[in-house]
This record gives C-alpha cells, sequence and structure tokens, in this order.
C-alpha cells in the first residue's frame, strides 16, 4: 500500500509507504511514476514512491541514490535527514539503494542547458525546466557536475520533515493525545509525561496514517549538525584498512580475471596465440572479449603475468596516430563550418579590434589527461539461469544494468547490481567499459562469479581521457582598461563521445566546448565566446570539472594577458570588470585573505590570481610562488568559494584542497600523450599527479551569500592551473600557453 | 602432477600462515587472494604509488615489488597495526584530522607514517614531506596528512593526551 500526499509547492509528491516491517518516506515521480526498486509487488498502474528514508526495525535508514566516491556525500545527506528526524548522525545507516530511474538528478540537468548559471530569470528557469523533464524521462542516475549536494539538499530535508510529522500524527493516534503536545529527540516520540514511543516501534503505524506533507523544514538557527564540522561515517573504516572496496570483494567460487585489449583504444583484436599463457600455473582459459581477451586465473596476479605472456596482432587506432595529427586537427577546427556555437557576442568585437592600435594574440593548448583514480577498475559478475548479480563501483548504475542485460541477453530486471565503495573516480566510473568486459566473461562461465581486475597498466591505457583543446585569443586595451576580447576554443564534444558508449545520439552543440569561458561573469565591451567542434580524436570522457578544467585555463590567462596590456592591476582591474555581486564578493574575499597588495611580493616572490565561475560556483585563487636556486616552489594558494551554504566546513576544506592540488598537480606535471595510436604514460611513474614535497599551504574560505546550495567537488579545479601560470608570470616575465607547465618551469 | 613450489610459512599479523605458491609471487598478492587480507591495496604494482605497504620486521615496504620467497621475518598489515577497537596512535591522528576521502591510499598512508615515526620520532616539515611524498593520494589530502603525522608524532611521544 502506498499514499499519495498532495502536490507541494515544490512541485514534487511526498508519500509514504508500507514496506516490510515499517515505513518509507519518499518522492513520487513527476507525471508520471517510475517503477519502485523497493516495492515489487505493486499492483499494475498503481502509484509507486522512491523512497528517501525507512524506518524499520534496524531503525532508520537512509536510502541515497548517490554515489560517494569519496566526497562524503553520504555523511553529508545523512545530516540532511538527521537533522529533521531529531537523531544523531550515528543513527543514520547508509544504503546505496538499487539502480532505479525515479532517483532524477535534477542539479545536474540545470548544467547541462545553455544558460549562465549566474542568470536567475524566468527564461532561465523556463530553459532548465526543460533539461530537467527530459533527464526525469530519460530516468537518469548519474553521479557527477558537483550535483550531489544541491540535489539532496531540499529533497532529503524535506522526507525527514515529513517522516517526523507523520510518527508524531502515528503516536497522537496511539495516545489519544493531540500533535501539538508531542515532541521528537533522539529517534523517539517524547510525550507530556516524559515517557517516549520510539520511531521503531511507530514505523508499522506510522505507514497506516495519513503521511504529513505540510511541514516547516527546521530553520538554520535551530540546526544541530549541518554547518558544523561532522565526522564521516566511514572515517574510521577508512583509517584501520577495513573499507571494503569493489576490488576487495570476494564472492563464493569466484575466479580471477584480468583483460589484456588492444592498447589502440577501441581498435580490434586480430589474432592471439596464448600457448604459453595457458601453461602458466593457476592459469585456467583465455577468452575473447570485444578487443582483447580476459585470462581466468585462480590468482589475479597469475593473470596478470599470464596476460603479459599472451603474444597479440592487433587492429589500426580509429584516430590519428600521433600528437602532431591531434594538434593538426585542432588548429584545423578554427574555421566557420566547424563552429559548434557562438555563445556570447557583445558590443562588435571585429571592428574593435580593426581599430585597435594594437592586437594582443595568443594560442593556448591543454593535453588529454588521466583520471587514473587509485583503485584500478574491477567488476565481478556471475551470471546465473535466473539473474545476474554484478558487483562494482559505478556511477551510472542505470545504465550497467542495461548493459549487461544487453550483454548476457536477460531482461534488465534480472540485473541485480551491488554498489561498492570506490577508490576514487574523478569522473572515470561515469564509463563501465570494465564491466561489460566482465559481463563476456561472466557469460562465457555461466555459474561462475568473475572477478575481472585491470591492471593498473591497462587502466591508464584504456582511461578515455579528459579533452584535448586549443584556444587562440585576440583581444586589445584601452586606456588603461580592456576593450576587447575574443577568444575561440576548440575541441572535440565530451558529451558526444561518452554517451556514444552508452548508445545515445546527442544532437546540437555541446555546452562542456565551451563550458567556464563563456559564461563568465565579467562586462567588457567587446567579448565574443566561440566553440569549434574537432571530430575524430581519440575517445574522451568527462574529467573532474569537463569543459571548465581546460577552459578556465584558457579564459583567465589570456584575460591577464589584456589586464598586463592594459598596465593595470591583475586583482583590481578583474574585481572592477566583475558585474555580478556574488563574484565579486569572491574576488574581494580572496584579494583580503592574501594581502593582495600586487602580483610581485618581493624580489624572488611573487603572486597570480585567477577567476572561474564553474556549476554555479564563483571560485577565485591566489598562487604565491617563490623563485629558488632549484626551481619554482608554489608556497601558499588562497581560496575562495561562492556555494550558498557550507554543510560541513571540514569535508568543504577537504573537498576544496583536493580540487586545487588536482587543478595543479595536473597543470604542472601530467599529459597523456599517443604515439603509434597507443597512450605513453601507462603508470605513475610517467603520470605523477602532485605529490606532497610539491603540496602548498591551501587556505579555504566558504562564502554563503547565494540563496541556492552548491556542491564545490569540481569548482576549484579550473582556476588553479590559470592562477600559477599567472603567478609564475608576474614573478618572471614568462608567459606559458601550454599544459603541463612542467615542459617550461622546473617545479622544486 | 607438476610440482608447482613449496609450501612456505608466512607470519602475519601474529599469526603463521602456511601458502604454496611461487617464491616470486609478491607479498601484495599472497596477503589479498591467498589469505584475503585485503587492507594493503593495489594501486600500481611497480612501488610508485604506496598503497600496498606493510612492515616487514617493522619497516615500511612495498608489497607490491617484495617477493614472497624474500620475506625474511614477521609481516604486519593495517589491519595488524590497530584495529578499529584499539586504534594504533597513526590511526586515532588520521581519525581525528579526517584525512581520508576515498581512502584507498590511507592505509598505506598511515603504515609508512607509522614506520618513519619509529625511526624519526620527532620529524621537521621537510623530513614528513620527503618521507610521504612516495605515497600518492589522487583525492588530495595531503595537507591533513601532514597535520596528522604532527599530532601523531606527538602522541607517540606522550606530548599529548
Amino acid at each position: 500500500m502506498s499514499r499519495l500526499g498532495k502536490i507541494t509547492r515544490r512541485t514534487f509528491l511526498i508519500g509514504s509507504a508500507t514496506i516490510a516491517g515499517g515505513v518509507a518516506f519518499g518522492y513520487y515521480m513527476y507525471r508520471r511514476p517510475h517503477e519502485n526498486p523497493l516495492l515489487d509487488d505493486l499492483a499494475e498502474g498503481e502509484a509507486a514512491l522512491t523512497p528517501y528514508v525507512k524506518i524499520d526495525a534496524e531503525g532508520v535508514t537512509l536510502i541515497t541514490p548517490r554515489t560517494d566516491l569519496g566526497q562524503g556525500a553520504y555523511s553529508v545527506q545523512a545530516a540532511l535527514i538527521a537533522e529533521e528526524l531529531d537523531i544523531g548522525l550515528d543513527q543514520v545507516r547508509v544504503d546505496p539503494g538499487p539502480p532505479a530511474p525515479a532517483y532524477y538528478n535534477t542539479a545536474l540537468a540545470a548544467e547541462s542547458v545553455p544558460v549562465r548559471s549566474t542568470n536567475d530569470g524566468a527564461m532561465a528557469n523556463t530553459v532548465r525546466g526543460v533539461a530537467d523533464a527530459v533527464m526525469k524521462f530519460a530516468g537518469v542516475h548519474v553521479t557527477g557536475g558537483s550535483s550531489t549536494v544541491p540535489d539532496s539538499y531540499e529533497k532529503l530535508r524535506y522526507a525527514g520533515a515529513v517522516a517526523r510529522e507523520t510518527l508524531k500524527r502515528a503516536a497522537s493516534e496511539r495516545t489519544g493525545l493531540p500533535v501539538s503536545r508531542l515532541k521528537t529527540e533522539q529517534g523517539a516520540v517524547v510525550l507530556p509525561d516524559g515517557s517516549r514511543l520510539s520511531y521503531v516501534e511507530l514505523a508499522a503505524q506510522a505507514a497506516q496514517v495519513e503521511p504529513v506533507t505540510d511541514v516547516e523544514l527546521r530553520p538554520p538557527n535551530l540546526w544541530r549538525m549541518i554547518g558544523q564540522p561532522m565526522q564521516r561515517h566511514d572515517i574510521v573504516a577508512k583509517s584501520t584498512g577495513t573499507a571494503v572496496y569493489g576490488i576487495d570483494l570476494a564472492v563464493e567460487g569466484m575466479v580471477h580475471a584480468t583483460i589484456k585489449l588492444n592498447p589502440r583504444q577501441g581498435g580490434s583484436l586480430q589474432d592471439y596465440d596464448a600457448t604459453e599463457a595457458l601453461a602458466m600455473r593457476g592459469v585456467q582459459q583465455v577468452i575473447p572479449v570485444t578487443g582483447g581477451v580476459g585470462v581466468i586465473a585462480d590468482n589475479t596476479w597469475r593473470a596478470f603475468k599470464a596476460a603479459e605472456a599472451i603474444r597479440f596482432d592487433w587492429g589500426p587506432a580509429p584516430y590519428p596516430n600521433d600528437m602532431d595529427e591531434h594538434w593538426a586537427a585542432l588548429s584545423n577546427a578554427f574555421n566557420e563550418d566547424q563552429i559548434d556555437a557562438r555563445r556570447r557576442d557583445e558590443g562588435n568585437v571585429v571592428e574593435a579590434l580593426d581599430r585597435a592600435s594594437e592586437v594582443v594574440e595568443a594560442e593556448y593548448r591543454a593535453p588529454y589527461l588521466a583520471h587514473a583514480p587509485l583503485e584500478p577498475i574491477n567488476a565481478i559478475v556471475r551470471v546465473n539461469p535466473d539473474r545476474v548479480d554484478v558487483w562494482t563501483g559505478t556511477q551510472i548504475p542505470r545504465f550497467v544494468q542495461a548493459n549487461v542485460a544487453k550483454i548476457v541477453g536477460v531482461d534488465s530486471e534480472q540485473v541485480h547490481i551491488h554498489n561498492q565503495m570506490v577508490g576514487g573516480s574523478f569522473g572515470h566510473r561515469l564509463e563501465d567499459e570494465v564491466v561489460k568486459r566482465a559481463a563476456e566473461l561472466a557469460k562465457a562461465l555461466p555459474g561462475t562469479p568473475v572477478k575481472l581486475v585491470y591492471s593498473r597498466e591497462e587502466d591508464m591505457r584504456h582511461d578515455f581521457p579528459r579533452q584535448i583543446a586549443m584556444a587562440r585569443g585576440r583581444g586589445s586595451v584601452r586606456d588603461g582598461r580592456v576593450e576587447a576580447y575574443d577568444l575561440g576554443v576548440a575541441m572535440p564534444s565530451v558529451t558526444a563521445s561518452q554517451l556514444s558508449r552508452q548508445g545515445l545520439n546527442v544532437p546540437g552543440p555541446d555546452l562542456q566546448i565551451i563550458a567556464g569561458a563563456w559564461d563568465q561573469p565579467f562586462s567588457i565591451p567587446h567579448y565574443r565566446m566561440t566553440g569549434y567542434r574537432a571530430d575524430g580524436l581519440a575517445p574522451i570522457s568527462s574529467w573532474r570539472s569537463v569543459g571548465a578544467s581546460s577552459n578556465g585555463f584558457f579564459h583567465d590567462c589570456f584575460l591577464d594577458e589584456l589586464i598586463h596590456a592594459a598596465g593595470a592591476d591583475p586583482m583590481e582591474e578583474r574585481i572592477r570588470l566583475c558585474w555580478h555581486e556574488p563574484s565579486r564578493q569572491v574576488l574581494e574575499t580572496v584579494k583580503a585573505m592574501s594581502g593582495w597588495t600586487g602580483p610581485r611580493i618581493s624580489e624572488n616572490r611573487g603572486r597570480g590570481v585567477a577567476f572561474c565561475l564553474s556549476f554555479g560556483v564563483a571560485c577565485a585563487e591566489v598562487v604565491e610562488v617563490t623563485q629558488t636556486d632549484r626551481g619554482i616552489r608554489i608556497d601558499t594558494v588562497y581560496v575562495a568559494a561562492e556555494v550558498g551554504r557550507v554543510l560541513d566546513p571540514i569535508n568543504f576544506e577537504n573537498q576544496v584542497q583536493g580540487g586545487v592540488i588536482w587543478g595543479l598537480g595536473h597543470a604542472m606535471n601530467c599529459e597523456i600523450t599517443y604515439a603509434d595510436g597507443q597512450a605513453e604514460q601507462t603508470n605513475y611513474h610517467a603520470y605523477p599527479g602532485l605529490r606532497l614535497y610539491q603540496t602548498p599551504d591551501i587556505v579555504v574560505q566558504g562564502l554563503e551569500n547565494g540563496d541556492k546550495v552548491l556542491g564545490v567537488g569540481e569548482p576549484p579545479v579550473p582556476p588553479a592551473g590559470a592562477a600559477l601560470a599567472n603567478a609564475i608570470f608576474a614573478l618572471t616575465g614568462q608567459r606559458i600557453r601550454e599544459m603541463p607547465l612542467n615542459k617550461h618551469i622546473r617545479f622544486v | 602432477m607438476r610440482q608447482w613450489g613449496e609450501a612456505m610459512n608466512i607470519t602475519v599479523n601474529g599469526q603463521v600462515h602456511t601458502v604454496d605458491v611461487e617464491p616470486e609471487m609478491p607479498l601484495l598478492w599472497v596477503l589479498r587472494d591467498e589469505l584475503g587480507i585485503t587492507g594493503p591495496r593495489y594501486g600500481c604494482g611497480i612501488s610508485m604509488c604506496g598503497a600496498c605497504t606493510v612492515h616487514v620486521n617493522g619497516l615500511a615496504v612495498r608489497s607490491c615489488s617484495l617477493p614472497v620467497g624474500d620475506v625474511t621475518g614477521p609481516v604486519t598489515t593495517i589491519e595488524g597495526l590497530g584495529t578499529p577497537e584499539s586504534l594504533h596512535a597513526v590511526q586515532e591522528a588520521w581519525i581525528e584530522h579526517q584525512v581520508a576521502q576515498c581512502g584507498y591510499c590511507q592505509s598505506g598512508q598511515i603504515m609508512s607514517a607509522a614506520s618513519f615515526l619509529m625511526t624519526n620520532p620527532n620529524p621537521s616539515d621537510e623530513a614528513i614531506d620527503q618521507a610521504l611524498s612516495a605515497n600518492l593520494c589522487r583525492c588530495g589530502t595531503y595537507p591533513r596528512i601532514r597535520q596528522a603525522v604532527k599530532t601523531a608524532s606527538a602522541k607517540l611521544r606522550g606530548d599529548a593526551s
């Protein structure tokens, strides 16, 4: 039985449902309900509920549709529920929930349509609404785009409040006391005489009463947890080696497998000879899969060794073999026919540059980059006659379910996904090739669970990298001010590449091509942003901050060049050009934090500032560098970000620092290059990221002026490399327009 | 029947195990796949990331690159350093500072830090940077690792409660 509440002003329907031994609270879906993953016994046509909170004999459980990739999402979500339910954080169990279309992600949709994040007008909300409806119908259940916090912030608190008030109504019916005389405390409804009815004992009755949906959320001044430092629920397990990741899992009767795929990403397997491998200890079978072979053994290391002993004849790469050709394709993309979209065109850039006495011109480059989270991709798949089980850590469980069903030849409902704790993602687990290959192997071994683990080398070679990109800027200055700014960015479409692997064709322009550049809140008399699409390059995927990861560097560094040409102060001129009040406050804040007095601090010290608005978050960073006799040292980074509300200051600081380190490390030290169609970097010796000795002090401040609560996993990334390049220019006069910066600078 | 190898004894976290594996099999894979001890993680297989760090004879080693046949003394993994019920000082510090994000590298970070502090109980900032730079963290928890090592150092020296 399920009960529908009334339509709320938030335009979603909340309600309750009876479940075994208790009650669930959650949301009915817009327009038509999606099937409910937890209620298999619903009659045809009966409304179903997407549960967010479950109360039964085990206590209170948060059923979260979002994957925790290490960003602490589970704990923040638990706090949102606990706050309204008057329970402690340690009284909330977390269940990642089965894949379900009802868990659509509205915050992610908001970023996929071309409306500036600074634009809150009626038109903007209408356009965002369209994309929102598309996402709902597509049943997208995805973790990404820094969207977990904005998506959960209202829904989870509201679900918690409805649960609380409904439990009170149930207690009122049981005791005959009016609701106004009841209160809640520590997981129980408290009666006027001080006696307590626990939520657990009220759960079954709460499922029978009409849910109370007209509820008031707790005002922020009564919050006990939100905004305070919280201990992450997984912190003890992760500090004692007892956390279990997908790669640690063992299923009864499983075999160990690894894979060897064409090192030219997406190329074919022509022929192979596994004679030697099959004679090695513990090796059971070598099975062809799409683009390569899988090795089945009794131990991962034996499988790795055997895979190295196989001789292969590989097909060619389905993209240019060498980097010169990749860069040439980008360079040639700057033409009218390859315009993806011209998203900003203010004033008259062409005329302004024609009449300028001097035109500043520059070309920028950003390389392919691997995600390379520390846990290599892995999956366990077991194919039984009546059901298929998949154990893996994924951000796209719905796609995994459909893809495995297709490979094995069963209905999606027969595929059961058990989502696992993941050792990092950064976008890597938005792809599911590992699960597809594991499904191919498991199909060949019915009844046997196959645990597929990629070696680090196979993982890095077959990482769908961050886009390669090139930008060309032309600009001019007048009377000490930036007068004209014209930027073109050329790259492949990450959205088209990524969704093509899910069988989806994405028509129209790709916002990511110019994301992080076209919507910056600056007012320049003549200002134009054009995206160019370069097709036919290596397949790519979303990488922490996506299009903005390259474009934030391009846009801000070229702005820095123009400000320098104007003879203005880098900080003061950005503040003067910024028309968006929250963004301006971010710049003012980072100016104060860093004690900004100009780009030179002393004879051998300099600083640079950069700003990028991405995923709705205005973020500014100041990087301070010192010239030592062994190279450039990064001393300190100051970061200010406007996120609406900081839900947990410790997690917030950790996320921002991690984003800065991610941005700096890759901008300084990393690239993926192809030679003979093969990625040349296959392990961390050639792809070091940032290590502790290069890590600066990172001082973080969150601003809470906006009315929207925003996620901060990605926004600190784009300004980091730009602020560093600008700081190096301030100190040395050397303008580096190409990442990684260590091609031109020695860092210590 | 082919004779693949000889059974050998290996002591892990105070317990003696008999394993029948090739002597060249890295200790990491004996721990993970033969003994089911999964706290030491696989990250790179070439001693570049440190996620597999364990102690042999009390010193930090990269178990992904140490053949089990070359193990000459007792092995301690993160599970043997301390437990959720009885934490090692380094683990206490890691929890206090909420170091972990994804957490995958942290077994190795903690084992490296514990070994380092045994030989260098009161390290300078520079020594901490140098010692822990051999352990990679992709999430970027380094600022908290620095703080946690200092806190752990104080705890081990008895300066803190």
